[in-house]
């Protein structure tokens, strides 16, 4: 019995050390990690060999080689990660391709501790984007990225001009208005046009009562631009971690976030792309008429001018800056939502990620000016996005940024403030 | 039930622990800024990161030693406060926020990317660098202490060196706040045209203070990495922020302010965290997971920070003639 048990054991201790030794080319830290994802690489039925597999997710990356079947083993640390499994067209054989857009496939492992990943392939040659169609296709995209971020810039330049406030808690007035979608469209089941509107609603509100309960009082006590800045930074914070308590760490999609694009030409829109920049800019356009011709619109400006002067020609600043911070409010929460379809999903810190490139835009327009607001958000955009055909995408907001710190040695004052404003 | 012992011996530990030392550092350096200069420097983080980044790269891809990797972290942050200074000292305070903020999160997404992952290591970021301060180490093998302050050689050694750079720079900053160039750096604060009046370089002696606080943010980035790894996502605007609320808890315009207002920020974080969790877990508080316990102590800082500025702007240690924020 004794004897028995021993020789299963050594049985045992063979089996798993020939185990270890047993990797291939076409395996990697399958004998280090517990969690695997395979495939089998093959086209018309025969197998493809030596083609490149790499795999990216949480930090962790590994790639490996296709052996003569065609099949393809990746052993990573961790399954609650999504992983990122690319296949590398230029390995492939001529006249095969990955059907467009599937070279690269999200991997999420369930309950189990492997997951197969397989790709489609197809007959064809590979086409390759013209270096002009990628421009143009980029430039629509930052075209509609800069008019998203306008809408919240506006906010944030009319909140600056008339209580010199930099509000940096805007972007939790950004985040608010997806999240408000988010719940009413989810777990009220509400339509998403009607979730939009009531959410927009609900963000002036916000905008009001930040105001009346904080904004307002602060303002009677006479406390100073800079430490208000510093509340508002508090504000940013509590804020943006009361989100986080309520929703959790995740990632949700709105309804209709999956639309297929469209292709017109060279440039690739989705519907929701096209919606997103015809709201854009019917309410761009909206904000422009209340403030060149309605008596409020042109009492804002006065003040956004010279509050003292305004106030003492008869202006309620009091209420016009109320007015800002509900149009301001509003603007934000629109922005969130048209921010969650773009990139694409809804999170507890989405407004903070675009909450620099917002001030980016206001500060190159010029601070207080909504119309430099609304062209420097328009420049980062597009900056932004075109940015990506040199640079990785993971550094496509350092251009933005070093662009500002150029303008700003350049012409301090913005591409249309004026010099008094610069200290 | 809830076992105190260990929540007061946690929180306690926080008192002496390296993190604490690091935070106090940073914030002593925005003391410079803010506080005696009335410089808004929201780029702590930056320069934080370029002395993490500094000392592991010149220790791990260079081999350098460890003064010489310090150096390389010192000049780096040097160049980078130069950088921010030029365009931006002589903008109104709020440019100088924006620029440093995003000078900052420039320096942590290059730090972030895959384009240098051989040197940064991007997302993973840097382990493996603390040998050659290791070896410094002329405390015997062994664990000393009482209580709760019980640590190995290493930890002993990491906090005498750690506390021993705070109160050194506790002493500069003092001496040199009641010399000449203290004098002018604070009447900038308060008004830079009379300064200017007196044929004072005022852009010059903002620069100097820039890079004197972009300094001591460096070295405290340095002491920071060496209890744990260096990783890109700890550089985030937020750690800016946390030190922020230490340095306008203790006091802006004042030395002893930024080291007790991070003691009592560390051990209060520790001392809150450690309870609500110990609370959840004893079935006290039914409606919070142990992870929105988690994220409870972020919305305590956010509205401490406002309570602060709002009822105490000169801290706990200020005097409220020494105006703590300019106009």
């Amino acid at each position: 019995m004794l004897v028995l048990l021993f020789g299963l054991l050594l049985t045992a201790l063979t089996l798993s050390t020939f185990g270890a030794s047993a990797a291939h080319a076409d395996e990697i830290n399958t004998d280090q990690y517990d969690y695997v994802l395979s495939g089998n690489v093959q086209f018309g039925g025969e197998p493809i060999e030596d083609v490149l597999i790499s795999v990216e997710g949480g930090g962790y990356e590994a790639e490996v080689v296709t052996d003569a079947d065609g099949r393809w083993r990746i052993g990573v640390p961790d399954n609650e990660e999504t992983y990122t499994v690319i296949l590398d067209e230029d390995t492939l054989p001529d006249g095969v391709i990955v059907e467009e857009g599937n070279s690269e496939t999200e991997a999420e492992f369930g309950l189990t501790d492997s997951r197969s990943v397989n790709f489609f392939l197809g007959e064809g040659e590979r086409v390759t984007v013209s270096f002009f169609d990628q421009f143009l296709n980029r430039f629509v995209n930052g075209l509609n990225f800069g008019l998203l971020l306008a809408l919240a810039a506006i906010g944030l330049s009319l909140i600056f001009g008339t209580t010199g406030l930099s509000n940096f808690a805007h972007a939790e007035m950004i985040t608010f208005g997806a999240l408000a979608t988010f719940t009413l469209s989810v777990a009220f089941s509400l339509p998403i046009w009607l979730a939009i509107l009531i959410a927009i609603v609900l963000s002036g509100v916000l905008g009001f009562t930040l105001d009346a309960a904080i904004w307002k009082p602060l303002r009677k006590k006479g406390v100073g631009l800079i430490p208000l800045m510093i509340v508002s930074i508090g504000l940013s914070l509590a804020m943006r971690y009361t989100y986080q308590y309520f929703y959790g760490g995740s990632t949700s999609q709105l309804p209709g976030s999956g639309l297929a694009d469209i292709n017109f030409g060279p440039i690739a829109l989705s519907p929701i792309d096209m919606a997103s920049m015809g709201i854009s800019i019917v309410v761009l356009l909206a904000v422009s008429f209340f403030l060149l011709r309605t008596r409020i619109g042109k009492a804002t400006r006065a003040v956004s001018d010279n509050p003292s002067l305004a106030s003492a020609s008869g202006i309620d600043v009091d209420g016009v800056i109320r007015i800002v911070w509900i149009l301001g409010g509003s603007l934000a929460g629109l922005s969130g939502v048209l921010w969650a379809y773009f990139r694409p999903g809804v999170s507890w810190d989405m407004g903070f990620q675009i909450l620099l490139l917002v001030f980016a835009a206001v500060t190159l327009g010029g601070l207080g000016t909504a119309f430099g607001a609304l062209i420097g958000s328009i420049i980062v955009g597009l900056f932004v996005e075109l940015s990506t055909l040199w640079l990785p995408s993971d550094l496509k907001y350092v251009g933005a940024l070093v662009v500002l710190i150029l303008v700003l040695l350049l012409r301090p004052q913005g591409i249309m403030g004026r010099k008094e404003r610069i200290g | 039930m809830i076992d105190w012992g260990a929540i007061f011996s946690n929180a306690a530990v926080e008192l002496i622990s390296p993190t604490t030392a690091a935070y106090a550092l940073a914030a002593l350096g925005l003391a410079i800024h803010f506080g005696y200069t009335g410089l808004l420097n929201f780029g702590q983080a930056g320069f934080m990161a370029l002395g993490a980044y500094g000392f592991a790269i010149s220790t791990l891809s260079f081999g350098f030693p460890v003064w010489a990797s310090v150096l390389v972290g010192v000049g780096a942050s040097v160049v980078f406060a130069l950088i921010l200074g030029i365009p931006t000292l002589r903008l109104r305070a709020d440019y100088l926020a924006i620029v440093t903020i995003a000078a900052a999160e420039i320096v942590r997404l290059l730090f972030t990317t895959n384009t240098f992952d051989a040197l940064t290591g991007s997302a993973n970021g840097l382990s493996g660098y603390k040998g050659g301060f290791a070896d410094l180490n002329p405390i015997p093998e062994g664990t000393y202490g009482f209580g709760p302050f019980e640590y190995n050689a290493y930890d002993w050694w990491l906090r005498i060196v750690a506390w021993t750079i705070v109160v050194l720079a506790c002493l500069f900053t003092w001496q040199i706040m009641r010399s000449p160039w203290g004098r002018v750096v604070k009447a900038i604060r308060e008004d830079e045209d009379a300064v200017r009046a007196l044929g004072k370089n005022v852009y010059s002696y903002k620069m100097q203070s820039l890079i004197l606080g972009g300094v001591y943010g460096t070295i405290a980035g340095m002491i920071f990495i060496l209890p744990r790894a260096v990783v890109p996502s700890n550089y985030q605007t937020s750690l800016t922020f946390f030190v922020y609320a230490i340095l306008l808890l203790g006091g802006a315009a004042t030395i002893l302010g930024p080291v007790i207002g991070s003691m009592i920020f560390w051990v209060l974080l520790s001392f809150f965290s450690g309870f609500i969790a110990r609370a959840v877990e004893a079935g006290w508080l039914p409606f919070m997971s142990s992870v929105q316990a988690g994220q409870l102590r972020f919305i305590l800082v956010g509205v401490a920070i406002m309570l602060i500025v709002i009822y105490r702007p000169q801290g706990i240690f200020g005097n409220k003639k020494e105006l703590a924020f300019v106009k």
